[in-house]
């Protein structure tokens, strides 16, 4: 069972983290710095898994970021290096080629993602298909951010209301 | 007023969001710190609004802050809040905080119980969706416990997105709520056989998880994984799969031989390396064929070249034959630029040596440390080749000569930090090797001479710890020296109180060895001038050390000093000295193993923990140090005693503590240095002495280079090899029948190698009656060992998931004896029963439908005086398809104490009672537990069937004892168990293309019967056939159902349930 996933840059700024087993906030933290001066330190041409107390490190760098997941001593190498392609083929599709910085500024949006496709530290799906449209149907459930807004305005400002109903219907019928 | 009011909601509207945020971090580099403060500030504000969307947009951002390290538990509350809103939108941005944020510790989590169970069973999916994920991150033994219950039925969802995550995080579930494994796992089961690929994948998963950790209590389903093998072309599935069978294999070396076939398949046909690469790992657990190494090993991208030796490391621990032939590749990964692939390669040089190849390896190993940049990976390398020697107490090094060389040789590498192994190394040769020490008390003088190379520049430098070895080989083994007063001048030289404290010690110690086997040299040879030059030398070097910093050499040297003193003066008076010095040192030392001291057994009668004398009052001990007694000390910080002693008595003394030792089995050497301590005798001080100044090579001079070794060792056993086919075609000559035996039994392998000197390896000591190991407790701690249960042991009444309800009267029914007596009379009479049976010894099964076999229930009219009691259960044992298993319900219905039940049935041919061994037939079994007035207790019996084709009646009689308040009676109950043929059904799902299959089959025999009278809803009739009867509905049309089950001997049994009256009667 994978343990945690985390992402970082060259930099070693995180840049998501998602911990499968319960660990207190201090104990992440000195996990998350340590490996990401160990897995920094190693040179492009060194092999993708190393060992790291009692668990496997398991890491891949796509760009700028790296992919840095930890498994148990039994698991398989190899299919978490497939689980972290996978991962970055759907960022890839969701985002339309996604770049660091997608990642910054949406970084609930990669959250979701990973969560239709791992969950407990199993993969829970592993059609691509099925997941994109799993996180489309549910972003369709989301109502747009702009209708939130507009609609808070609505509540405060009594007397404008009329000019944002209409723009609300708009956007409605756009959506 | 309004206007500020409008104005602050203009201003809220245009709050950062998250990507504002952001940017806002972006852009303040260089005071992020402050910046973020000042975001937390306004984040707090936005927390205290009322506005749900503002509060959600706050706990995003704080989600991001968490990201980077920022406290946020104090919002925990307001994620909450969030959690709870009806709006998909923001729900899923608190339960995305919760996950990220929330652990066990996190209080406010038991808040959420509600919530969540509310959200998993909302209508939208994808709110279940996000219930389901955000608990697979905080679940919590708490929540686990009221939640498992939903959870399991969520496995049965009708979506297939929900089914699937409520099997993974089921495994969540039982890591924190070990009791819920055994009530959900039935329908855990079913999932591995969902129509929805993704379900049964997770179910795998889960599984799979569940069995590496308890394989034993997955045997049973080894069948549907290898059906699931076979089958499934999804390599995620196939990978678990195929790591379950590598945990199960051991314990059933059967399934190895099933599973070669479709693995080697497997391993021709896949493109995937991960899959080939879990095949491997597996047919290397489970077979004993190593067919796939060469196709790992042609691969040579670095992430598989590292995997081919992780899975050489496998194969080398139970064929290391088959890996040694790849020594070659394996040096070769030494050059790696990787150093985890050179560490690997490390690792399995250590298992593949042989008394063969042991010499060259390490060759290889040494050229490897000379090119070795950075001090770790040489430090690695060192600490490598030495386990490599030593292993398994020595097993592989046929010439110690050599080993020493290489020791030595190492110690001229610079900076290492592993001087002291190097050292213990030495020390443990030159004591348990006895040929080798004049060989060994050689090289170490020249380490001595050649100190200064290794102390060099730094104190701080490991590598002087081998001086600490060299100097007390020397000592103690002086009597292989050639020359000791070159060395005694050597380890005199001002130089050595630059040495750490504890090796000057040592020195000092070693110092008056030397000088007493100069003595017996010099007064042999009759030259008593140099003797006393020697004993002048000594008395002027000596006082360096009486200077020294460190107590312990500043004492040994100067209770030296005084002895050397006493020498000197009785030197003067032409006495000769050196027998009685030498007898300072004499005696034997032998090496002690290690865990000795642990083996000594505690005497009878002796607590340890006891205290010997009361306990000193609380202000007596503070100023105290009562430690100091007991404190471990080794040898080299022992006090020596300051008593002035003459000789004799000191040779007295030490001969009589030598034979105590001797004699005292207990006796502990904790470290080889020098354990003796002595006395002192006053001397004489007035011969000159020679300043001797030795200039010495940079290169040491007759250092031996251990390649020497390689070449010798090769002449020699090449001349053995010759000896021993001579003498082999001279057997065969003298006796040709018998040799053949004697050659397989020797093959030409390894073990022919001879040891190129008698190598005689003391075995450490051990005491007497030492202790069988009591070495490796398990770790208590294992979070899975809470998941060991045995899962094919029938579901207990006790055993169901917590279910929250307001009436606790839900479960009565199942157990109150009327409800279900009645019913169960009523029940089968009328449905139209058509029942098919196919069994393979064309027996059929009789399936009646008589009132009285119906439910193999009770037929004690129950109302005893003192005790009621029910038989609520019989059920096939699914391990064995022998034994049935009977539920029985104990209830005291008297005011009394019942005690002493004996439970005891009359056998039949077919049918008995499973009794402890050593019971003869007719003695009953006590029943567990006693029961006070109006409790009601369960218990089970054990009987083994022969045929389960008929029904069975057996009598049988309840002994018991009643307490009252004037004495006790004994009491006595009769009663009749029913076996009918269904109570040998254990419930197993079917689909129903399976089902129709079987249907087809035509190998099932018919009967058909039809009963009247049954007035219950048609769903209910079908309940109580599944529950008591041990069915599985297949399909269910209207007011028609099929059935499933099969025996406990692996007859099926298909069940057609037909109501034929109107449906709205509720039939």
């Amino acid at each position: 069972m994978m343990q945690f996933m985390l992402l970082f840059s060259r930099q070693g700024k995180l840049r998501l983290q998602k911990w499968y087993v319960p660990l207190s906030d201090k104990e992440k933290k000195k996990i998350t710095r340590e490996l990401v001066q160990t897995v920094l330190a190693r040179k492009p041409k060194m092999c993708s898994f190393l060992e790291w107390r009692d668990l496997k490190i398991v890491y891949k760098r796509y760009a700028s970021l790296y992919f840095c997941c930890a498994i148990e001593d039994q698991d398989n190498e190899l299919i978490t290096l497939e689980i972290i392609h996978r991962y970055v083929e759907l960022l890839d599709k969701y985002f339309g080629s996604v770049c660091e910085l997608d990642i910054i500024f949406n970084f609930e949006k990669a959250y979701f993602i990973l969560d239709e496709f791992l969950l407990g530290g199993e993969a829970q799906e592993t059609s691509k298909k099925n997941v994109l449209k799993a996180i489309e149907q549910a972003d369709l459930l989301q109502e747009d951010p702009a209708v939130l807004e507009v609609k808070m305005f609505k509540i405060h400002l009594p007397g404008l209301s009329i000019f944002i109903l209409n723009d609300k219907s708009a956007l409605q019928a756009n959506g | 007023m309004a206007l500020k009011m409008v104005k602050g909601s203009i201003d809220r509207m245009f709050d950062k969001n998250l990507q504002d945020l952001v940017r806002g971090i972006r852009n303040h580099k260089e005071d992020e710190a402050k910046y973020i403060s000042t975001c937390i500030d306004e984040i707090k504000q936005e927390l205290k609004q009322d506005n749900i969307a503002v509060k959600a947009n706050a706990v995003c951002k704080l989600t991001y802050l968490q990201m980077l390290g920022y406290d946020v538990s104090w919002a925990a509350f307001n994620i909450i809040e969030v959690m709870s809103s009806s709006k998909f939108t923001y729900k899923r941005i608190g339960y995305l905080a919760a996950s990220q944020c929330f652990h066990e510790g996190t209080d406010v989590i038991m808040l959420t119980t509600n919530q969540i169970r509310k959200d998993l069973s909302s209508p939208n999916q994808y709110d279940t969706g996000v219930a389901l994920t955000g608990l697979s991150c905080f679940v919590t033994p708490d929540l686990a416990r009221d939640l498992a219950n939903d959870i399991m039925t969520l496995m049965s969802h009708t979506k297939p997105y929900i089914r699937k995550k409520a099997v993974l995080i089921m495994y969540k579930v039982f890591l924190k709520y070990p009791e819920s494994l055994r009530p959900a796992f039935p329908r855990l089961k079913e999932k591995l056989e969902d129509p929805d690929p993704g379900v049964q994948s997770a179910a795998v998963n889960v599984i799979c998880e569940l069995a590496r950790r308890n394989p034993k209590n997955y045997l049973s389903l080894a069948p549907l994984f290898f059906k699931l093998m076979t089958s499934s072309t999804n390599n995620w599935v196939l990978i678990k799969i195929i790591k379950l069978f590598g945990a199960l294999t051991p314990l059933e070396p059967r399934l190895g031989k099933k599973l070669i076939e479709p693995l080697t398949n497997l391993i021709h046909s896949t493109s995937a390396m991960s899959l080939l690469y879990e095949c491997v790992n597996t047919v290397i657990a489970v077979t004993k064929i190593v067919l796939i190494i060469v196709r790992i090993n042609i691969l040579s991208c670095t992430v598989v070249k590292y995997l081919g030796l992780l899975a050489m490391s496998k194969i080398l621990k139970t064929h290391p034959k088959s890996v040694q032939s790849h020594k070659d590749l394996i040096l070769q990964c030494l050059d790696d630029k990787d150093e985890s692939i050179r560490l690997r390669a490390l690792d399995l040089l250590y298992g593949m040596v042989s008394k063969k190849n042991l010499m060259e390896i390490v060759k290889k190993l040494m050229i490897h440390v000379d090119k070795a940049e950075g001090t770790t990976y040489r430090d690695e390398l060192l600490t490598k080749i030495i386990d490599i020697c030593s292993q398994s107490n020595y097993q592989y090094i046929t010439n110690f000569e050599w080993y020493i060389s290489i020791l030595v040789e190492l110690t001229r590498l610079e900076g290492t930090r592993h001087g002291h192994l190097i050292a213990s190394q030495m020390l443990d040769v030159a004591i348990r090797v006895k040929a080798i020490r004049g060989f060994a008390v050689a090289q170490m003088a020249m380490l001595l001479d050649n100190a200064h190379l290794l102390a060099g520049n730094t104190q701080r430098n490991g590598i002087c710890e081998v001086l600490y070895a060299a100097a007390w080989i020397c000592g103690e083994f002086s009597e292989h020296l050639e020359d000791p007063l070159q060395t005694l001048e050597a380890m005199l030289r001002p130089k050595v109180t630059t040495l750490p404290g504890h090796i000057q010690a040592v020195y000092v110690q070693n110092a008056v060895k030397l000088f007493a086997a100069v003595l017996t040299r010099r007064e042999t040879a009759g030259e008593k001038q140099a003797a006393q030059e020697t004993t002048e030398m000594l008395i002027e070097k000596l006082p360096q050390f009486v200077q020294s910093a460190d107590l312990e050499v500043q004492e040994r040297a100067s209770c030296i000093l005084q002895l050397v003193k006493y020498i000197q003066k009785l030197q003067a008076k032409e006495v000769s000295v050196a027998e009685e010095v030498t007898a300072l040192f004499a005696g034997e030392l032998n090496p002690v193993a290690p865990k000795a001291q642990k083996k000594v057994p505690v005497p009878e009668g002796l607590d340890l923990d006891a205290w010997i004398n009361e306990p000193p009052s609380e202000s007596e001990s503070e100023d105290e140090k009562p430690k100091a007694i007991f404190q471990e000390d080794e040898p080299k910080h022992s006090r020596p005693r300051l008593t002035e002693l003459d000789e004799q008595e000191l040779a007295r003394r030490r001969e009589a503590r030598k034979q105590e030792q001797a004699n005292n089995p207990f006796y502990i050497k904790s470290s080889p240095s020098p354990q003796k301590s002595y006395q002192d005798t006053p001397g004489v001080d007035h011969i000159p002495v020679v300043q001797i100044d030795l200039t010495v090579p940079l290169k040491v001079p007759g250092m031996p280079i251990s390649d020497q070794y390689l070449k010798l060792e090769e002449e020699r056993r090449l001349k053995q090899k010759q000896e021993k086919k001579d003498k082999k075609k001279k057997k065969k000559k003298e006796k040709h029948g018998k040799s053949r035996r004697h050659d397989s039994a020797h093959t030409e392998s390894e073990e022919d190698i001879a040891p190129a000197q008698r190598v005689d390896i003391v075995t450490e000591e051990m005491p007497e009656n030492a202790l069988p190991s009591d070495e490796d407790d398990k770790d208590s701690n294992d979070p899975y060992k809470a998941l060991d249960i045995d899962l094919d042991k029938p579901l207990a009444d006790s055993e169901k998931l917590p279910v929250r309800t307001h009436r606790p009267s839900r479960t009565e029914g199942l157990k109150s004896p009327d409800v279900d007596t009645t019913a169960e009379e009523q029940r089968p009479k009328k449905s139209k029963e058509k029942d098919k049976k196919k069994d393979k010894e064309r027996k059929v099964c009789y399936f009646s439908g008589h009132k009285d076999h119906l439910f193999n229930l009770l037929q004690n009219p129950s109302n005893h005086q003192h005790l009621n009691y029910k038989v609520y259960d019989i059920q096939g044992n699914l391990q064995d398809g022998s034994q049935v298993v009977v539920s029985v319900i104990f209830e005291n219905n008297c005011t009394d104490f019942l005690k002493s039940m004996e439970f005891n049935v009359l056998d039949s041919l077919n049918t008995r009672l499973v009794r402890p061994s050593g019971a003869s037939v007719h003695d009953g079994i006590a029943v567990p537990f006693q029961l006070p007035p109006g409790v009601s207790n369960e218990a089970r019996f054990v009987f083994t069937v022969q045929s389960i084709v008929m029904p069975q009646k057996l009598k049988g009689t309840l002994t018991f004892i009643v307490k009252t308040e004037d004495g006790s009676t004994h009491e006595k109950l009769d009663f009749k168990l029913h076996f009918t043929c269904t109570s040998y059904l254990i419930t197993t799902p079917c689909y129903s293309d399976a089902f129709a299959k079987l249907l087809e089959s035509e190998e099932l025999k018919v009967n058909a019967l039809k009963l009247d009278s049954i007035n219950m809803p048609f769903h209910h009739l079908l309940a109580k056939i599944c529950f008591h009867h041990h069915f599985s509905v297949v399909e269910r049309i209207d007011s028609c159902a099929s059935m499933y089950s099969r025996s406990i001997q692996g007859h099926h049994v298909c069940l057609l349930v037909k109501s034929v009256s109107m449906p709205s009667c509720g039939q």
